[in-house]
C-alpha cells in the first residue's frame, strides 16, 4: 500500500515569547535565583557608586572662585578650577583678540564631524570629501595665517585644547592619506616598491614614538642642514603623522586583504586600468571593511596626542598640570583629582563620540551588502 | 569565408611553479565560433580560457586575440580586456554598488560613455536577461541565477566580441541552472564568439560547434559534439565522460 500523503500544513505566527516590560525584566534579570542575586549586588553596586558620583561630582562641588580657598569642601569636586581656567585649557597661549580665528577652527571641525555624521541624500559623498581635503587646509590659513591679511601666529603659541585637536587633526588627516598610499606600495607587484614601503612601515612600527618624537625634536637639526628653521611644532607633526601612518597602513592592508581576488579579476576582464580598478571597485570595498580597525587607530591616535607632554608642549592634558602648578590652586589634593577627572571626561567624550559612529557606519555598511 | 581566426594559440605553454599546467596548446578559434571544454579539474580548462584575456600569463608561445599578439605591453592588455568578456564561476559582481551600477562602471569608465547613456544601455541587457526590475537592489539581494545573470549582462555591456565563460553554472543551485543557460544559448543563437568551460553536456550538444577535451594540460581530443559524447576515441574521454554520466 502507498503510504499517504502528509497533508498541508498553513504558516502560523510563531509563539508569543514575552509579556511586555516585566516579562522582559523576568527574563533577562532574574530568570534564576542566581541571576537574582548578580542583578541584586549589581544594583547595590550601581547606587553606590552613582551616589559618590552626584556628590562629590555636583552636591558637594565648588562650582566658582579664584583660587584654591574656594573648594573648602574636600569632599567635593573643585570645578572652580576650571570655570576660572577654562579660556585658557580650550585657546591656549591664542591671543585674546584673536580667539575668533579658533572659534572658526572649531566651527569648521564641527561642521565637518556634522558633515560625516549626518546623511544629505546624494550630495553627501562629495560634501565629505570637500570637507576631508578642504578643512585641514582651512584650519592652517585660519589658525596659523600669514595669508589673506590675516597676522602671522606661530603654532608655538597653540596650546590646551587647542592644541591636542590640531595634533589630533594633523595625526589623523595626515595619516590616513599617507597609510592608504603605504597600504598600497606594500601590497604593489613591484618588488622595488613594495619593499620600500614595508620597511617604512616597519621602522616606525618598531621604534618607540616617545623615540621618535625627541629624534625629530631634537637630532633632526643636527642630521638636515637648517633643519632648524623647521619650527619645532611642525617637526613634532610630521613625526606624528609618519608613525600614525604607519599604522594606519597596517590597517587598510588588512582591509585590503579581505577582498576576494574575484574582485580584481572581474574589474580586470571588463578593462578597468590598476588605478580605476582601485578607486572605484577595491577601496571603497577595502575602506569599509577597515572601519572598525580605523576608529581604533584614531581614537589611539587622539589618546596619543599626550606624548607632547614629553617635548614641553603645553596640549590639553599639559596646560591642567601647567595649571595646578600655580601658587593660586595649591592646596587639598581633591583640586588635583578634580582636574584629571575633567582632562578625563573631555578625553574620553571625543573618543566614544568617535567609536559610536564607527559602530553606526558598521550598520550601514551592513544594510548596503 | 575563409576569415582570419579571432583566437590563436600556437604551442602555448605555461607552468605553475613547477607544475606544468598548459603543455603545446595550439587552437583556432573563428568568428562566431562556440567552443565548449570539458575535462577533469586540474586539467587547466580555466587556466587556457584565463589567458585569452591574460589573468593569466603564458610563459612560452604565441597568443593572438582579435589580431593582436598578447605581450607585456600594457596598452594591448587593457584594449583586449575589453574586447573580450568574461563570466566567473563565483559571479564576482561588485557587492558595494547597485545591479544597474555594475553595468554601468565598465562603460563610464572603460568606454568613457555618458553614465545616461550607458544606464540606457545597462538596462537593455537586464531586460535581456529577464532581471531590470531589479535593477537598484544590491547583488548580495539577488539568488545565486540572478547574480550569474547580471554578471553576463555585465560583461555584454562592454559589446565584447568574444566571451569567455568559466563554469558559470557550477555555484548555482540546480534549479537556477536553466536560467542561466537559457541565456546562453540566446546568446549563441545571436552569433557570438564564446569559450565555454562547462560540464553542462545538454548545453554542449545544443550549442557547440566543437567540444574539447582536456587532460593534464593537453587538449587530448577535440571533435562535434555528437560524435564526442557518442563515441569517444581516447580512453581518457571514455573515462571521464563515463564518471560524469553516472550522476
Amino acid at each position: 500500500m502507498e503510504p499517504a500523503l502528509k497533508p498541508f500544513i498553513e504558516p502560523q505566527s510563531p509563539p508569543l515569547q514575552s509579556s511586555g516590560f516585566i516579562g522582559w525584566l523576568r527574563a533577562n534579570f532574574f530568570s534564576s535565583w542566581f541571576n537574582t542575586l548578580v542583578t541584586l549586588a549589581l544594583l547595590w553596586v550601581i547606587y553606590q557608586i552613582g551616589g559618590f558620583v552626584i556628590n562629590w561630582g555636583i552636591i558637594n562641588a565648588n562650582w566658582v572662585g579664584d583660587s584654591a580657598k574656594s573648594c573648602p569642601n574636600i569632599d567635593g569636586a573643585c570645578w572652580a578650577f576650571v570655570t576660572e581656567r577654562w579660556r585658557l585649557f580650550v585657546y591656549g597661549l591664542y591671543p585674546k583678540e584673536l580667539y575668533w580665528r579658533v572659534n572658526v577652527f572649531y566651527l569648521l571641525g564641527a561642521l565637518t564631524i556634522i558633515a560625516f555624521v549626518f546623511s544629505f541624500g546624494p550630495i553627501t559623498k562629495k560634501l565629505r570629501l570637500t570637507m576631508f581635503i578642504g578643512f585641514p587646509i582651512a584650519a592652517y590659513i585660519f589658525l596659523v595665517g600669514g595669508v589673506f591679511d590675516l597676522q602671522h601666529i606661530s603654532p608655538e603659541n597653540f596650546g590646551g585644547l587647542l592644541l591636542t585637536l590640531v595634533i589630533a587633526t594633523v595625526g589623523i588627516f595626515g595619516s590616513i592619506p599617507l597609510g592608504l598610499i603605504l597600504a598600497l606600495g606594500r601590497t604593489s607587484d613591484l618588488k622595488v616598491i613594495s619593499k620600500v614601503c614595508t620597511y617604512f612601515i616597519e621602522f616606525w612600527r618598531g621604534v618607540p614614538h616617545i623615540a621618535v618624537i625627541v629624534m625629530f625634536v631634537a637630532l633632526l637639526p643636527i642630521f638636515i642642514p637648517d633643519g632648524n628653521k623647521i619650527d619645532i611644532v611642525v617637526r613634532a607633526f610630521i613625526a606624528f603623522a609618519a608613525f600614525n601612518s604607519a599604522y594606519m597602513a597596517e590597517v587598510f592592508r588588512g582591509g585590503l586583504q579581505s577582498i576576494p581576488a574575484g574582485q580584481f579579476e572581474a574589474s580586470k576582464a571588463i578593462g578597468l586600468s590598476y588605478w580605476k580598478m582601485m578607486g572605484y571597485i577595491i577601496l571603497p570595498q577595502a575602506i569599509r571593511n577597515s572601519v572598525p580597525a580605523l576608529v581604533n587607530t584614531c581614537i589611539s591616535i587622539f589618546k596619543e596626542t599626550t606624548i607632547v607632554l614629553l617635548i614641553g608642549f603645553s596640549d590639553f592634558l599639559g596646560i591642567i598640570q601647567l595649571s595646578l602648578e600655580d601658587p593660586k590652586w595649591l592646596g587639598p589634593p581633591h583640586i588635583f583629582s578634580s582636574a584629571y577627572v575633567f582632562a578625563a571626561i573631555i578625553y574620553f567624550t571625543f573618543t566614544y563620540g568617535m567609536s559610536k559612529y564607527s559602530l553606526r557606519l558598521e550598520n550601514r555598511s551592513n544594510v548596503a551588502q | 569565408m575563409p576569415d582570419e581566426p579571432v583566437i590563436i594559440f600556437d604551442k602555448v605553454n605555461k607552468w605553475f611553479g613547477d607544475f606544468h599546467v598548459l603543455r603545446d596548446i595550439d587552437l583556432d578559434v573563428q568568428r562566431g565560433e562556440k567552443i565548449v571544454i570539458c575535462g577533469p579539474s586540474g586539467s587547466g580548462k580555466s587556466t587556457l580560457i584565463r589567458c585569452i584575456n591574460r589573468l593569466e600569463e603564458h610563459q612560452k608561445g604565441k597568443i593572438i586575440v582579435d589580431g593582436i599578439e598578447l605581450t607585456d605591453d600594457l596598452k594591448n592588455i587593457d584594449s583586449i580586456r575589453s574586447e573580450v568578456g568574461m563570466v566567473f564561476q563565483s559571479f564576482n559582481l561588485f557587492p558595494h554598488i547597485s545591479v544597474l551600477e555594475n553595468l554601468v562602471i565598465g562603460q563610464h569608465l572603460v568606454r568613457r560613455m555618458p553614465k545616461a547613456d550607458a544606464e540606457e544601455v545597462a538596462m537593455t541587457y537586464l531586460e535581456r536577461v529577464k532581471i531590470a526590475d531589479q535593477a537598484d537592489k544590491f547583488p548580495g539581494q539577488l539568488s545565486g541565477g540572478q547574480q550569474q545573470r547580471v554578471a553576463i549582462a555585465r560583461s555584454l555591456c562592454m559589446k565584447p566580441r568574444i566571451m569567455l565563460f568559466d563554469e558559470v553554472t557550477s555555484a548555482l543551485d540546480p534549479e537556477m541552472v536553466k536560467e542561466v543557460l537559457d541565456v546562453m544559448i540566446d546568446l549563441a543563437r545571436e552569433g557570438m564568439t564564446m569559450l565555454v568551460v562547462t560540464h553542462e553536456m545538454g548545453f554542449a550538444r545544443e550549442v557547440a560547434d566543437r567540444v574539447m577535451f582536456m587532460d593534464e594540460g593537453q587538449i587530448v581530443e577535440e571533435n562535434k559534439p555528437g560524435p564526442f559524447f557518442d563515441a569517444p576515441r581516447s580512453d581518457r574521454a571514455k573515462l571521464f565522460l563515463s564518471q560524469i554520466l553516472r550522476q
